[in-house]
């Protein structure tokens, strides 16, 4: 039987795909353009024996979020820029301690309370550095209502396997579009459960890693079930309590950070699109990523060979991907709903090997597949 | 790669152009088609500028906003501007209310009719706020872009029980409004 497909936004596909991945607890604190996401989970998680929580404000969302998650319990939030900027402290907190736990962007004009309704890709850098410090973060940036639901579950498996919070990045016009949806069977994605301590509780040490399946990865043991164990946001020891032993400090923050690059290749993800025989390579993501596919083809129609890199992970960011486009194309144009910012990642992983450019709009319009076409016509005839 | 239908209703807030634009999209998924449907509103419940855009395909929607319009409908002064300077072919529709418009521009593309969605909503419904189910009618009647069928059963999937007649006579309404500019 042919399954039903339905027509959904972008917001009801993250609830359907945190439901997939087994969410079992959400704090939030609505604000626009996520607001959706707390009132589908509001409505749907109890029957699946969840429990979603309004709470006062977006920085005891993300706490509650991180209490729940040391309860063994996949844990989620959904905000937008100014609520993501308040979230940031906690999610140092989630970072450092290796809590896992999914957040939701979804990006509006900013800065500040900025423009509620209108679109942005604006937090692309905050998503990675918003929060103070050296620390492991991951970010997704999907494109379409079928991708938000399969990478909200990715979202929720790299975060249980590898202990880190995962960031999905959506920007207002994926969250609100509604398009065509069928939704997986159960077993059709694979759903990942975090590892559980292989120790008795009197011997447990939360980022212990000595006896880890996953190296670098400590097994995470759950509040409420016999295991007793101390965090905090000052630098600690394997046993979780605070140090100022430089030689410890040192060695703790390399190994969540080298965590990160150990798993890197399982988390990166990117669309490669007519580059075999690119001369001009494009570089996006999110909504930037439709308008430029679609200025790949109309471009090709004028006879410009162009190509399309899109960025699934933003962060960690594959910079392999660039460097091999960036010795093959003439330049790389780089669309950004933002003043540039993942620009500045590409030009780092082009190496001054090709020219880069951005092409930009902060006017809450979503970028046009003309706007790029137009750029990429005008550096072409420079050469 | 097949030609995509590309259709933006604008107007303001109150008007019902996003719930037109889902039915207009739910009626294509039901043949079988796939749509993409975007919306832009404010930060108002009323009377700001809004727009909604339902693109069309047999094939994949690449990009999901309207890049090049096939139709245009506009049914207040304050989407003229910003919603017809993208018209860059002849054969583009432009449907303006003749009662809600009342500065009509000078396009240099696309073919432009006045026609009354508003005045029919109010003197032959008695519902002034149905005009956006009169002209989903229209538009379906002057596009195909779906049967008359898909978007009569989509309408009756999406509006309050109760009002199912009064949607049907609005949609009827709208269908009589095509033939009267068709060709």
């Amino acid at each position: 039987m042919e399954k039903k497909a339905l027509l959904i936004s972008g917001n009801e596909s993250c609830v359907e795909g945190a439901l997939y991945a087994g969410i079992q607890f959400f704090a939030g604190y609505p604000i626009t353009p996520s607001s959706e996401i707390p009132e589908g989970l509001s409505r749907k998680l109890p029957k699946y024996g969840g429990v979603m929580i309004q709470m006062e404000d977006e920085i005891a969302a993300m706490a509650a979020v991180i209490g729940a998650s040391l309860t063994g319990k996949k844990s989620m939030t959904a905000t937008s820029g100014p609520g993501f900027s308040l979230k940031q402290e906690n999610l140092g907190f989630a970072s450092f301690n290796e809590i896992p736990c999914v957040v939701v962007d979804v990006m509006r004009g900013g800065p500040s309370t900025g423009a509620p309704t209108g679109p942005s890709q604006g937090d692309v850098m905050q998503a990675r550095w918003g929060t103070h410090g050296d620390h492991p973060i991951v970010a997704l940036a999907p494109n379409s209502i079928p991708e938000i639901f399969t990478e909200t579950v990715r979202a929720f498996n790299i975060s249980e396997k590898y202990r880190v919070p995962v960031i999905l990045l959506l920007d207002e016009i994926i969250a609100h579009m509604r398009e065509r949806m069928v939704f997986p069977e159960k077993g059709e994605l694979e759903v990942i459960e975090r590892t559980g301590p292989t120790v008795p509780p009197d011997q447990y040490k939360p980022f212990d890693v000595s006896n880890s399946p996953l190296p670098l990865v400590p097994p995470m043991a759950a509040y409420g079930t016999g295991y007793r164990f101390h965090v905090t946001g000052l630098n600690h020891r394997i046993d979780g309590f605070p140090t100022n032993n430089g030689e410890i400090i040192e060695k703790e923050l390399h190994r969540i950070m080298e965590k990160i690059d150990l798993y890197k290749k399982d988390m990166f993800r990117t669309e490669a699109y007519m580059l075999d025989d690119a001369e001009v390579g494009i570089v996006a993501y999110g909504s930037s990523a439709r308008a430029a596919k679609y200025a790949v083809n109309e471009l090709r129609k004028q006879g410009i060979k162009a190509g399309m890199l899109r960025y699934v992970t933003i962060w960690p960011f594959e910079e392999n991907a660039v460097e091999k486009l960036a010795q093959k194309v003439k330049f790389i144009v780089v669309p950004e709903l933002n003043m540039g910012q993942l620009i500045f990642e590409v030009e780092r992983a082009a190496k001054g090997r090709t020219k880069v450019h951005g092409v930009n709009r902060v006017n809450i319009e979503i970028i046009h597949p003309h706007d790029i076409m137009e750029k990429v016509k005008e550096l072409s005839h420079g050469i | 790669m097949s030609k995509n239908t590309e259709i933006r209703l604008s107007g303001e807030g109150g008007q019902g152009l996003i719930l037109a634009g889902v039915i207009l999209a739910s009626a294509a998924l039901l043949e079988g088609k796939n749509a993409a449907q975007s919306q832009y509103y404010g930060p108002e419940s009323r009377g700001g500028i809004s727009k909604s855009e339902v693109v069309i395909s047999d094939g994949e929607i690449i990009y999901p906003e309207v890049a090049d319009p096939d139709l245009v409908l506009v049914l207040s002064d304050v989407a003229t501007a910003p919603y017809t300077k993208d018209i860059r072919r002849d054969d583009t529709l432009v449907l303006f209310d003749s009662d809600t418009v009342k500065k009509f521009p000078d396009l240099k593309h696309g073919r432009v009719y006045k026609l009354p969605f508003t005045m029919t909503a109010h003197d032959k419904l008695g519902k002034p706020f149905i005009a956006n189910i009169i002209a989903l009618g229209t538009i379906v009647g002057l596009t195909d872009v779906v049967s008359k069928e898909s978007i009569e059963k989509a309408v009756l999937a999406r509006v309050p029980r109760g009002t199912e007649e009064l949607n049907k006579t609005a949609l009827l309404e709208g269908f009589e409004l095509a033939t009267t500019i068709k060709k």
